[in-house]
């Protein structure tokens, strides 16, 4: 280390670094360490790159996703807007085993003996592991939706996965007679992206406002409240007004009955007809996680200081699925705890160093064009929870100047976020 | 605009471009300011200043033409700006001296300053109402002044690399290591000195954007000295 004495002294992150001294590591396979990721999402991704890049080949990185090329969410209600072109959001892993030497195994996992260190596929292999990542992100929560479950997905749609869910919705957006009803029905918290539901709506109003002005949007919602409302709703007035009615719990917003046959949504007893019903139901962490026996309730427990389970030291768990405290569900989050647990893991596995756990995360949404707003905090691990320790939103009545100059900024982030995950 | 006046303007701006001057001779600001009387029936610049018959000139160094926000420009001035107009040491330069042979068009009834040292000296006098390489490095590279305030003690902190790696991580979710700019500035292969100060200018909020004086702000000195290091090993 190259610390003069004034910057060595005065150090306490070095410090409390010094003391997490790394653990001896004996590989319970023989061989190189093991490290088996389920799941190539923000999470995912960004572990097993990190992981392989940092450790040089020390370790081995084998990573399990049953689709070849990912689909981002974030960006996809841009795509619904039309200021994306489907293409833009597909990213493989191509780069992932070329430039870094991670085994990228197209198939899915199906069960985790964590006694053997193990993990099946569906194609029947067993992986050993020493260390196990899951980053599964989100399943549905069944009979959230009265009348709808995940063989309605195609007459309405989630698009909450990303993918081929989203480009239907954009085609039955696309399909809206002139004047036409598009629903969405908004889901309880805790879910993936606070923000998503309403920077939807805000990119199917645009969407409308160019195409089918006409058109009415319905929320039909739970919550009483939501992530950056004041500026959702500032900027539905001023762009889409009159088009766009949320009914909040109070009017029977959570109160919610869809047919998928007949295309109709009873919200507290009143029945409309639509032509695009979006159904975004309650989430839970994705099967996989469950079937590992690691969450409690529908997520997962973590530890706040190096992402592991509750349940299992030998098994991190990220992202979405994760219960870990302050940070919302995104991709920016699930990122910067793969980071986290990148680190740890090549601390035990390598005795590498291990430097204290920072967190953070910022999510833009875009209202209209060139619209931008952005909300974010920074995050520390106490022994309770990760937990905030600042944070910031975009103001309502900000200038246009500014606006465009956020949305701009989201441009960048999107390039950035994607280039550390995939490399 | 006569497809000969756009082509002249397009030609006149990429001559221009072509002159760097250095920062520390721009001109004698008191004299500019001065000068700017001539300027002030229509323009005001400083902390209170608001678009009058001109837009204000605050932050004009680096700023596309016809770009403030509120000011209804004349056509010819959009068209300037959405052209590629930007406002530098040497746009301005030219732009003063003959304002209609820049912006044909321009609703600004000033004939021009002839005197090339009296431009240079107004010129001066408006740099300082611009954002300054001093604490933002990649700010418009008209005048690197030589002066910041921060404590050398905190220039002369050696950074150690390998945390300046880890550290690092957490910005890579914007920016990229690549040092691709699709709408988040590059950071790699800074000189160090540049890093650590831009990097103060945002924790002490002297300089204002909520992600970075976020990430910035609970950075410690010896942290972004590492980060400094880190990346400006990058290339
Ligand atoms: C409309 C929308 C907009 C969004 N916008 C933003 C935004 O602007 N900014 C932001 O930060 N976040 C945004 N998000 C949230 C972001 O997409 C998620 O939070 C993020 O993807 C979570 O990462 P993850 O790794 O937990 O899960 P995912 O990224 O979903 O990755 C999980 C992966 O695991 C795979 N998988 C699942 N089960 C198995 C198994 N058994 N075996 C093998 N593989 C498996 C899946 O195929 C998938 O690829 C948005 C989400 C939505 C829906």
């Amino acid at each position: 280390m190259t610390f003069n004495r004034r910057a060595f002294l005065g150090t306490s992150a070095m410090a409390a670094a010094v003391l997490a001294a790394p653990r001896l590591y004996a590989a319970a396979h023989g061989g190189k360490p093991k490290v088996v990721v389920i799941g190539g999402g923000a999470g995912g991704a960004t572990a097993a790159r990190y992981i392989a890049k940092d450790s040089d080949g020390a370790i081995d990185v084998t990573l399990i996703e049953p689709t070849r090329t990912y689909y981002t969410c974030f960006f996809s209600n841009l795509y619904l807007g039309g200021f994306k072109q489907y293409d833009d959001l597909g990213h493989s892993y191509g780069t992932l085993a070329s430039d870094y030497g991670v085994n990228v195994v197209h198939d899915y996992a199906v069960g985790v003996d964590r006694d053997a260190k193990t993990v099946t596929l569906a194609s029947g292999d067993s992986l050993p592991y020493d260390r196990l990542v899951l980053s599964p992100g989100i399943d549905f929560v069944a009979g959230s939706v009265a009348g709808w479950d995940v063989s309605a997905q195609n007459a309405m749609p989630h698009a909450y996965k990303g993918g081929s869910q989203t480009q239907l919705l954009k085609a039955q957006l696309e399909a809206m007679p002139e004047g036409g009803t598009f629903v969405m029905v908004a889901p309880p918290n805790p879910y993936r992206c606070p923000p998503g539901p309403y920077e939807r709506v805000s990119m199917v109003a645009w969407y409308l406002s160019q195409n089918n002005p006409t058109a009415k949007i319905i929320i039909a919602d739970p919550k009483e409240n939501f992530s950056k409302q004041g500026l959702f709703e500032e900027g539905w007035q001023k762009h889409y007004s009159g088009m766009i009615t949320r009914i909040g719990p109070d009017f029977g917003g959570g109160n919610v009955t869809v047919d998928p046959a007949a295309m109709t949504v009873d919200i507290d007893g009143e029945v409309i007809n639509a032509d695009v019903v979006n159904v975004i139901p309650a989430m839970k962490a994705g099967h996989i996680a469950a079937v590992a026996g690691v969450t409690d309730g529908n997520w997962a427990p973590v530890n706040p200081g190096d992402m592991t389970s509750k349940m299992d030291e030998n098994i991190h768990v990220l992202g979405d699925a994760s219960a870990q405290g302050d940070m919302p569900k995104s991709g920016f989050s699930a990122n910067s705890q793969a980071k986290v647990a990148a680190m740890s893991i090549r601390g035990a596995l390598t005795g590498s160093q291990v430097f204290p756990a920072k967190y953070s995360n910022t999510c833009w949404s875009l209202i209209a064009e060139n619209d931008g707003v952005k909300v974010g905090a920074s995050y520390e691990p106490t022994e309770e929870k990760i937990a905030s320790t600042g944070s910031f939103v975009s103001q309502t009545g900000e200038d246009a100047a500014l606006r465009e100059a956020t949305y701009q900024e989201s441009e960048g982030w999107y390039s950035g976020i994607t280039a550390d995950m995939f490399g | 605009m006569t497809l000969l006046a756009r082509f002249s303007l397009v030609a006149v701006v990429a001559c221009l471009a072509q002159v760097a001057t250095a920062a520390e001779e721009i001109g004698d600001a008191e004299r500019g300011e001065a000068l700017f009387r001539q300027c002030q029936s229509c323009h005001q610049i400083g902390p209170d200043a608001t678009n009058r018959v001109g837009p204000h000139l605050n932050g004009v160094f680096g700023r596309t033409a016809g770009s403030v926000e509120g000011f209804r420009y004349s056509k010819a001035f959009e068209r300037a700006g959405s052209k590629g107009l930007e406002w530098h040491i040497d746009t301005l330069g030219s732009f003063l001296e003959n304002p209609k042979a820049i912006v044909p068009g321009t609703r600004m009834s000033y004939r021009g300053m002839a005197d090339a040292q009296d431009r240079a000296d107004l010129i001066a006098y408006m740099r300082d109402f611009s954002a300054s390489p001093a604490n933002i490095p990649e700010s418009d590279p008209t005048a690197r002044a030589v002066s910041h305030d921060l404590d050398p003690a905190i220039l002369e902190i050696q950074g150690d690399p390998a945390y300046g790696e880890y550290l690092a991580s957490e910005c890579q979710t914007c920016h990229r290591v690549d040092g691709q700019d699709s709408g988040i500035p590059s950071i790699i292969a800074w000189p160090e000195d540049d890093f650590v100060i831009a990097m103060h200018a945002y924790k002490t909020k002297a300089r204002e954007h909520p992600v970075m004086n976020m990430m910035a702000g609970r950075l410690s000195n010896e942290e972004i000295a590492a980060l400094a290091a880190y990346f400006a090993t990058l290339e």
